[in-house]
């Protein structure tokens, strides 16, 4: 097993090397030019040179390209072109929004989704299967913005239960804390709960039909443990394998969602960054996207050695 | 179970202690979101307004405009013209300190002076005319001219970009063209750079050892006291959720909300508009005098017949108690202000625009024209050009990009087909246009004039008379040729006036009205 | 969302797949899902004759009408007639129901484009990486190092690589999708290659191209008609999140996504902008994924015995 990590681990290395070299060639090919819009409007040919130079956008890609992995590999990301602050600065600010938010909206997701999926499976046929099923799907069908100003319409303007805005960091106080990530986690949690509850509806009915389940019923277990300990536990690796897949999704929707619930995370330093063409930035964070992408991923494949005892790496 | 129990009280313990630290925090703080994120803090090196504010909070002015227009003097304590008028003395008012308790010196002024002139065009016109620039004592500088001009006063009280707001020498002496990283000043609040988080939010707190003076305040001039305790400017790029907020009493204060959100503030009793900038904006259409087919006088002025402010400003600005048709290059309510050059024109006659492109023998050169997508206030003024271009006989071509993609692109001479441009749109703040020397669209030195690069020495002799001229009564006179020859040779359209009310809580009073938003005077009770 | 390896039992042979494909038209999801795509992809077809206005004709003074304004129209040929607006005129003055009609158009041709593209190419990288050993590797890696990278972010990037544009768009998200097709496309070779007939196949000497069109191809197809569906209804999805955050298709072009995107600040008071295309997208979203379910639960054998 543990050769097996090891392997894994070694793997992510060439693919955050593609990971880097196709961001970087593609922010190089793009037509636009950081150091013009870095001159700012009443500079000349010159001091827009002078930028270039200073900025190292005048060396052949190949030579910036080994300079920045370079200086990557040390943790060095560099100075944003923009925002006049070390690019490492900036991200570690960044982080703990982000952080909280995707980890909130999981758990919120999980703990909303695993239950309405099983009992989905339980009841199958009749209208709360339904409405699941129903309602999942008309959850990813809507675009998260949409999803957002919905609610933030019912939830913090008509009732005023939540506020409308912001992020308070932890160090102020989990109840403010808590209280601003609700709803943008809400927001978010709606996909994950369409998609989970599916999964888990799904796999739970294929469980159900298994000779296992009607011995354990025969045996005489209560219900809960025969839905919980026998039929959920085996039916966990699809639903483990959907919450990773998810997780990619999840980055698409924390950047909007940051955007319209002006949370100062990564999501929203990224799409600042794009618009502004602040390569450093841009690099950085798409390659710490991935590699979190990459871990998780490991991270749910090691999880079905726990579920499923039959798996073994 | 005891650990259980332990790990329970834990959480509510920091969840109280979340409450108080929140309840402390609510001290004298005015939350705000204006109207761009803060990423640039060098006042001189750019001429975007929000870095403009930023220089307001932390800067101060050797001269200031008050309301009525007027320049004052604001940290010149003493101020002397010599008979001939060739000579100007200047003594610091007692008091003056920087941020880090050193005192302001005259050598920190002429050093500043020196730094805004080199970039700042009205400044450099001043320089023309100034032989020598000298530190007398401490507190005392001094300025001899070649010859007399009004620009002394109308410089150094200039009131929006760029203006010469005065830093330490040591920051001073940075090469104009790099940004300066000491952010030390001598306004009425301090720039808390450890807050600063760009993209998040910006902070200042009270200066306690600035000494405002003893008038009462009137726009930029007067007696600057502060009676906050901390000002922050939020990012909210989302204008919807920033009502949301400012309705949820989340901020205090937005400083341009778009004009169609305002029924919104309108319907609610806690909040209300304020229009501190009574002199407003102004749309300006830019032709790209080196791309064929606007360097043909005729076919620019094709475009004055095709226009109508009306049309521009329903679009973007939607309600008439928010706009002003003011067919005049200096915009209504400033000392400027004439219809003439422009009399029949921008009332949309296309059959004299067609008529006109004909004489010219428009070739049908499409013509490109760049639209902004993500300036809320921009957005639509582009598609209605166009519309209204097509049916004065143009063919356009407009392409649609982000603002950093147009301002990089505005700043090329190739031609249109190969990555240049033939027109676009913006908006000034009015009183940066409301002479012929701070109009930065009517500089028609060619090479060195704004993107556009208008060439016409008539104008430019105008100018230069303008500048000249220290007689009020005279420099309108000028004013007024001026205006009659940018309307012949058309070196940008004047597209309709429109006023920014900003949307604040109840509770924020005191607002000065100023042509941009300051925050001292500002109570919150 | 299919991504695990395909267990070699569930080769179909030709006489399983024509049965799969009646079953396919006969459910319910199915039928339903291609309705109500047929529907909207109809309307938008139709548009200019549904009693439409040009969708990019701007219309200053009639800006933010609530559905339901009227006013008088000039036409081409000079004439007048009433016309109402039954969603209402968005902030320069367009007619919404217009744009939403003309957007149908965009926002499917848009999944459609992106799901035939991807599959296309998804299609002959996974043969490739499947049938080439010695490529294998290095594809995979590549598409690894591909799927890494948040869709969003990836579209955004190659969005602002190139002028904003319909096939700037496209492009930015076919890209993110390919890795997956090629995915599907490589487990489904390396377990049919393993089949009894197959290597019967390569002893008596087919060329390649012939194993590849009568023994691989038709297993790919359930799977891909499966996975084209997703990949169109997120591709709907996409578009709309792009035109959120300023890199979507610039707005002379409706398409349901940039309709809202640009309504948007205006939700509290005028709620036309965004209800109107998003009940839409929304319809075409779903219909599509139920579609998807249906193809799924039918054609692709290894969930043929799911309920």
């Amino acid at each position: 097993m543990l050769t097996y990590v090891l392997r894994r681990l070694l793997a992510t290395i060439p693919v955050m090397l593609i990971v880097a070299v196709l961001v970087f060639l593609m922010l190089r090919l793009t037509p636009s030019d950081p150091a013009a819009i870095i001159a700012g409007d009443n500079a000349n040919t010159e001091q827009v040179a002078e930028i270039r130079r200073r900025l190292g956008l005048d060396q052949p890609i190949l030579t910036q390209f080994v300079i920045w992995l370079g200086k990557t590999l040390q943790g060095d990301f560099g100075e944003s072109f923009f925002f006049k602050k070390q690019v490492t600065e900036l991200i570690s600010d960044r982080l703990e929004p982000t952080l909280s938010l995707s980890l909130l909206t999981i758990v919120i997701a999980i703990a909303i989704a695993i239950p309405l999926g099983v009992l989905a499976a339980y009841r199958h046929g009749g209208w709360l299967d339904r409405t699941v099923m129903g309602f999942s799907v008309l959850g990813f069908s809507v675009p998260v913005f949409v999803i957002a100003y919905v609610l933030i319409y019912i939830f913090a303007i008509e009732l005023n239960w939540l506020p409308v805005q912001g992020y308070q960091r932890l160090a102020q106080g989990v109840g403010g804390w808590l209280q601003r990530l609700l709803l943008p986690s809400i927001t978010l949690a709606v996909i994950f709960v369409a998609l989970i509850a599916r999964i888990t509806r799904t796999s739970v009915l294929e469980v159900m039909n298994e000779d296992y389940i009607r011995t354990a019923r025969a045996k005489g277990q209560t219900e809960p443990k025969v839905l919980i300990r026998h039929a959920l536990a085996n039916a966990a690796v699809p639903i483990v394998t959907v919450i990773g897949f998810g997780v990619g999704l999840l980055i698409g929707g924390v950047v909007v969602t940051e955007s319209v619930y002006t949370i100062p995370g990564l999501g929203r330093l990224t799409v600042d960054a794009v618009l502004a063409r602040d390569y450093p930035t841009i690099q950085a964070v798409i390659l710490l996207f991935s590699l979190a992408y990459v871990l998780i991923n490991l991270v749910v494949d090691l999880t079905y050695t726990f579920l499923d005892p039959r798996i073994r790496y | 179970m005891g650990h259980l129990r332990r790990c329970l009280f834990a959480l509510a313990a920091a969840a109280a202690l979340g409450g108080l630290s929140a309840a402390a925090n609510a001290q004298n703080t005015l939350r705000a979101v204006m109207h761009s994120d803060l990423k640039i803090l060098d006042p001189i090196w750019t001429t975007a307004y929000i870095v403009r504010n930023h220089g307001y909070m932390i800067y101060d002015t050797l001269f200031a405009t008050d309301e009525k227009g007027e320049v004052k003097p604001q940290m010149v304590g003493k101020y002397d013209v010599s008979a001939d008028q060739l000579t100007h003395t200047f003594t610091l008012r007692e008091g003056l300190v920087w941020h880090d308790g050193q005192p302001v010196t005259a050598e920190d002024c002429v050093a500043s002076i020196k730094r805004w002139a080199a970039k700042d065009s009205t400044g450099q016109k001043l320089m023309s005319f100034v032989d020598n620039l000298a530190v007398k004592d401490d507190k005392t500088f001094s300025m001899t001219l070649k010859a007399p001009t009004g620009l002394v006063l109308l410089g150094l009280g200039k009131p929006s970009s760029n203006v010469p707001f005065m830093m330490p020498k040591r920051v001073a002496d940075t090469d104009p063209n790099t940004q300066i990283s000491d952010f030390t000043g001598s306004g009425p609040f301090v720039f808390k750079r450890d807050e600063w988080k760009p993209g998040d939010k910006t902070v200042y707190v009270k200066f306690d050892k600035y000494k405002p003076r003893s008038e009462p305040a009137s726009g930029f001039a007067g007696g600057k006291v502060v009676s906050v305790d901390r000002v922050e400017w939020r990012a909210i790029a989302d204008h919807q959720q920033a009502i949301n907020a400012l309705l949820a009493g989340e901020i205090d204060f937005i400083e341009a909300p778009p004009h169609d959100l305002l029924p919104l503030a309108i319907g609610d009793s806690n909040v209300k508009l304020y229009d501190w900038n009574v002199l407003g904006n102004q749309f300006t259409f830019r032709p790209n005098w080196t791309a064929k087919p606007f360097d043909n006088a005729k076919i620019r002025q094709a475009l004055l017949y095709a226009f109508n402010q009306k049309d521009f400003l329903e679009a973007v600005v939607g309600d008439a108690k928010y706009y002003k048709v003011c067919p005049s290059y200096f915009p209504c309510g400033t000392e400027l202000f004439t219809e003439k050059g422009l009399e029949g024109k921008l009332t949309s006659d296309f059959n004299k625009a067609q008529a006109l492109l004909q004489e010219a023998g428009y070739d049908g050169t499409p013509i490109v024209l760049m639209h902004s997508t993500d300036v809320q206030i921009l957005t639509n003024l582009a598609p209605v050009a166009k519309s209204l271009m097509e049916k004065a006989g143009f063919k356009v071509d407009m392409q649609s990009m982000d603002w950093q993609t147009l301002v990089a692109r505005r700043a090329k001479k190739d031609p249109p087909t190969a990555g240049g441009w033939h027109a676009f749109l913006t908006s000034w703040v009015s009183i940066d246009i409301t002479n012929p020397i701070f109009t930065g669209f009517m500089n028609a030195a060619c090479d060195k004039a704004m993107f556009g690069w208008p060439c016409d020495a008539e104008m430019e002799k105008l100018r230069d008379d303008f500048a000249r001229e220290t007689d009020p009564g005279k420099r309108k006179a000028i004013a007024e040729q001026v205006q009659v020859r940018a309307a012949e040779v058309v070196t940008h359209v004047p597209l309709g006036q429109w006023y920014q009310p900003a949307v604040m809580r109840k509770n924020v009073n005191g607002m000065l009205k100023a042509p941009a938003p300051v925050f001292w005077n500002i109570t919150l009770n | 969302m299919s991504i695990e390896a395909l267990p070699a039992e569930f080769a179909e042979t030709p006489l399983q797949r024509r049965r799969s494909l009646a079953a396919a038209a006969r459910n319910p999801s199915v039928i339903i899902g291609a309705l109500i795509v047929l529907v909207l992809a109809l309307l938008g077809a139709l548009a200019p004759l549904l009693d439409t206005l040009p969708p990019s004709d701007i219309n200053p003074v009639f800006r933010n009408k609530k559905p339901g304004a009227e006013r008088v129209v000039r036409d081409s040929n000079g004439s007048e007639r009433k016309y109402v607006h039954r969603f209402g005129t968005d902030s320069l003055g367009r007619d919404v129901y217009s744009r939403v009609l003309y957007g149908a158009r965009v926002s499917l041709i848009i999944g459609v484009t992106v799901a035939v593209i991807s599959v296309a190419i998804g299609l002959v990288i996974g043969l490739i990486a499947g049938y080439i050993r010695w490529l294998d590797g290095i594809i995979m890696r590549v598409m690894d190092g591909l799927m890494a990278i948040p869709t969003i972010l990836l579209a955004m990037g190659v969005v602002s690589l190139s002028r904003a544009g319909l096939s700037a768009v496209v492009i930015a998200i076919v890209i993110p999708d390919i890795p997956r097709v090629v995915r599907l496309v490589r487990s489904i070779v390396l377990s049919i290659r393993e089949e009894p007939y197959v290597e019967a196949a390569i002893t008596v000497g087919t060329p390649t191209p012939l194993l590849l069109l009568r023994h691989v191809l038709p297993n790919t197809v359930a799977p891909l008609i499966v996975q084209g569906t997703f990949i169109c209804a997120s591709a709907i999805l996409i578009e709309a999140a792009l035109s959120f955050l300023g890199v979507g298709i610039p707005p002379e072009t409706p398409t349901w996504g940039n309709i809202m995107a640009e309504g948007r600040s205006l939700f509290r008071v005028y709620p036309h902008n965004i209800f109107y295309p998003g009940l839409c997208l929304a319809l075409a979203v779903l219909a599509i994924n139920m579609l998807g379910d249906g193809l799924r639960d039918t054609l692709d054998p290894r969930f043929a015995k799911r309920v």
